[in-house]
């Protein structure tokens, strides 16, 4: 069962880690999550980028916000990605296949999916 | 919107942005009709704003940010026979008790109404992007009643953030939980 104790548990894991974590400076990946971007499939790509960040043991480097109507809703569903001292790259029309390659390959190989960004899908 | 799960993330974002400290998000089915209310402690609307908000038709260029969310609710349950109705009190009028009331009904058996979807996926999106502000959750069926209450778990948790991936599996394991519980005859639950 997911008991309260078992949530017990979790925090006194977690409490060491929010230490670590704090005044890190990493990569934010920032989903767009207003009408446009639901509607057009965000919440299954947001978690897959929760999920998939997770598992590649990148909590530490990287993380996951939401963020209200980018203003390009027909490229929904969007995802922004900011590193420190490198330029804002845009992925567009995403999906959860696309996020976990946009994790492995961005993410963790420091390499652009370019295809998938806003200047090779509009044209 | 697909699922009326989406439909719920979508309006909830809106109570947040209103500055809630507490969004509540109740959802009740009992002989045929879904009552889906979602409850703030936000800023709240004035009269001319809710009637905006309501039809996208009366929309003006100065309201123009409000968006197509509710005119999107408002669809999906008036398409079953339902109906949507906003009730608001602006923090001028009342200094302590304000905020924003949203109530849709939804005729579950009719061919029009759109499936309920993963409401854990959307309580879980809302925790996941707002973990400084509490939600409560109620789903009611006759079958039983799936809670969340996001305040229980701070207590718990204190410092740590709701947000951490083990707490949010632990979240999304508790609900499955509980709707798994749920009888067999209960009709649609939040799973897919």
């Amino acid at each position: 069962m997911k008991s309260l104790a078992e949530l017990q548990a979790i925090k006194n894991k977690m409490k060491d880690r929010v230490v670590l974590r704090d005044g890190m400076e990493g990569a934010r990946v920032v989903v767009g999550m207003a009408t446009c971007g639901i509607a057009a499939g965000a919440r299954p790509v947001l978690n897959a980028f929760v999920e998939g960040v997770n598992k590649e043991g990148l909590e530490g480097k990287v993380t996951v916000t939401q963020t209200g109507c980018i203003g390009i809703c027909q490229y929904e569903p969007v995802v922004e990605v900011f590193e420190p001292g490198k330029e804002k790259v845009t992925y567009v029309k995403m999906n959860p296949e696309k996020a976990q390659e946009v994790i492995e390959k961005h993410l963790k190989g420091g390499q652009v999916v370019s295809e998938y960004t806003l200047g090779a899908v509009a044209v | 919107m697909k699922e009326l799960s989406l439909n719920i993330l979508d309006v909830a974002e809106n109570s947040v942005k209103a500055g809630a400290s507490l969004t509540q998000i109740l959802l009740t089915e009992h002989d045929g009709v879904l009552t889906l209310e979602i409850v703030d402690d936000g800023c709240g609307m004035s009269e001319d704003i809710v009637r905006s908000v309501v039809d996208p038709f009366y929309t003006t260029r100065t309201t123009r940010k409000v968006g197509m969310g509710i005119p999107l609710l408002k669809l999906a349950c008036e398409q079953t026979g339902g109906s949507l109705a906003i009730e608001s009190v602006t923090q001028e009028a009342n200094p302590v008790e304000h905020g924003t009331h949203v109530t849709a009904t939804f005729n579950t058996n009719h061919i029009d109404f759109t499936p309920l979807g993963d409401v854990s996926a959307s309580i879980l999106t809302l925790i996941q992007g707002h973990p400084d502000t509490d939600f409560l959750f109620r789903h009611q069926t006759d079958g039983g009643t799936v809670e969340l209450d996001t305040r229980e778990l701070r207590e718990v948790l204190e410092d740590v953030p709701l947000n951490s991936y083990d707490v949010m599996e632990w979240i999304g394991g508790n609900l499955q939980e509980q709707y798994e519980a749920l009888s067999a005859d209960a009709g649609m639950s939040g799973e897919e």
